[in-house]
């Protein structure tokens, strides 16, 4: 699999590293009166999808940047790759 | 027929034209009391437990393909009870117990050969958490024998015990773990269901769960709706796709695992050795083929395929491991989709619909947890209450803390 880095172009997937569910980047607030069911749904359940999936990939010998990459999980294809950082918190995750 | 070695004397004569097939390939009906969605190991030992131990007889096996075409068929075979925590140990170690049975009750031939499972340890640390380990599982009324180094040179003088890095210091060694033959647990279990009247049927895709007021009615499926009043979910890497069409988000990562099988070669590896500084289990089948594995791919994946840097990392762990095997040419690879849980463990519970129950969560450790995977889930089935060896793997555990993390790693399926 490669992944086209949009700061290094496009890299064998041995480059990076990956997270998970992109939904990690959507942190629930610590300080909600729900923060404890919000914060067990956030670390535990996902959508799983067979499909599309937005996810966490860092590119640490690289850019050294952490990257939102929308990939078919059933054939690899990769569709889309962001900066996670330009990519909008939802504040709380579902 | 019962198979016996009069029954193989008498086809013999007949020139083996008369055996009859091993199981049915009925038509759905229209209703059942217990469908079970999932055709492989533990769907079909689920099956066979609730007919012969609950007495429960109007069960269907629905099976998208053909039975024992998933996981069931392409794992590394090994059979084992070496773990360290209380919600785990008890469970494998009752696995381990019915493996030991298996054929006498299945009247089939597994071909469960306890050639003993050796995880070699390299460091001072490593011994010391084995040593941990093998008390757990001893407690547990399971068998484990710490090895030093001579004792591992004896039984397997071709390692690499020089290696400057990470030096073979010793091994846990069980010797009831082992080997069976994956495909005739399937087999087993199936023929076994079916002749206590289990309606095996395969091609026949569940592609939704029909649910009313919180209650399971039954399950949609490539051959029509078949109603139930329980529905037992046995589908490994797909539980999330059947789960969310009854509303449910389940503690679940879909993760590809690759499994490599050699040319064949003269026997030499007569045990399971897993290397302790790297990713890779081994043995031998009894064709010949090297039968190894590693890690997962480490992103979610539905393909039952994988990548080429997980193959040359298994490679490389084997080269460190055992040198000799560099020159063996590789024959066969393939993937499996595995159903990573948050903390590593199975999960075999009710579920918030009625009627709903699940069996998911197996990691990479399903093959050898087949025939307590069925037990338990045939007992939380019938009667509604988990299987005391099973009351660790509880649905709800992620929100109440009491996690069974066998590795320490936390909520990262892709590291378990």
């Amino acid at each position: 699999m490669r992944i086209p880095c949009p700061f290094c172009g496009d890299r064998d997937s041995r480059e990076f590293t990956v997270l998970g569910d992109a939904t990690l980047i959507g942190r629930p607030d610590p300080s909600a009166p729900d923060a404890l069911a919000k914060f067990t749904v956030y670390l535990h359940e996902r959508d799983n999808p067979a499909g599309l999936h937005r996810e966490l990939w860092y590119h640490g010998p690289g850019c050294q940047s952490w990257l939102v990459v929308t990939r078919d999980t059933r054939t690899h294809r990769i569709d889309k790759v962001e900066a996670a950082r330009d990519v909008p918190r939802e504040g709380t995750s579902r | 027929m019962k198979y016996s070695a009069l029954s193989l004397a008498w086809n013999a004569l007949s020139g083996h034209t008369r055996w009859k097939p091993a199981w049915r390939d009925p038509a759905p009906r229209p209703q059942y009391d217990v469908v079970i969605c999932g055709g492989g190991g533990h769907g079909l030992a689920t099956a066979h437990y609730l007919a012969k131990v609950h007495g429960l007889t109007r069960i269907a096996v629905l099976e998208k393909g053909w039975i024992g075409s998933g996981n069931a068929g392409r794992n590394t075979t090994i059979i084992r009870s070496n773990y360290l925590l209380p919600e785990n140990e008890p469970f494998y170690e009752w696995s381990m117990k019915l493996w030991e049975g298996l054929e006498q009750d299945l009247n089939y031939n597994a071909m469960v050969s306890q050639r003993g499972v050796l995880n070699l340890y390299h460091s001072d640390a490593q011994r010391d958490a084995y040593a941990r380990r093998g008390n757990a599982m001893r407690l547990n009324g399971a068998d484990a024998e710490l090895l030093d180094e001579a004792a591992v040179r004896r039984m397997l003088p071709f390692l690499d015990y020089e290696n400057a890095r990470f030096p073979i210091q010793g091994g846990l060694l069980q010797r009831r773990g082992g080997t069976a033959r994956h495909d005739a647990v399937v087999w087993g279990y199936a023929r076994a269901a079916d002749g206590r009247g289990v309606d095996i049927i395969q091609n026949c895709e569940v592609t939704s769960i029909r649910t009313r007021n919180g209650r399971v009615e039954g399950v949609e499926t490539t051959r029509g709706f078949i109603a139930a009043e329980k529905v037992g979910l046995a589908l490994a890497g797909s539980t999330s796709l059947v789960a969310s069409s009854a509303g449910l988000r389940l503690p679940i990562e879909s993760h590809v695992l690759q499994a490599f099988v050699s040319e064949g070669i003269k026997p030499f590896i007569d045990t399971v050795v897993t290397y302790g500084a790297g990713h890779f289990y081994i043995s031998q089948s009894d064709k010949g083929g090297l039968v190894f594995g590693g890690d997962i791919d480490g992103y979610n994946s539905y393909a039952q395929r994988g990548g080429l840097p997980i193959i040359e990392d298994v490679c490389e762990a084997g080269m460190a491991l055992m040198p000799r095997i560099g020159r063996v040419r590789l024959l066969r690879l393939w993937g499996g989709i595995m159903d990573m849980s948050m903390d590593g463990s199975p999960i075999i519970d009710t579920t918030p619909v009625k009627g709903l129950y699940l069996n998911t969560g197996w990691n990479y450790g399903g093959f050898k947890a087949t025939p307590a995977s069925g037990w338990c889930f045939a007992h939380l089935i019938a009667t509604g209450a988990p299987h005391w060896t099973a009351r660790g793997y509880r649905l709800d555990r992620f929100a109440t803390g009491y996690v069974a993390d066998e590795k320490g790693v936390g909520a990262q399926p892709n590291l378990h």
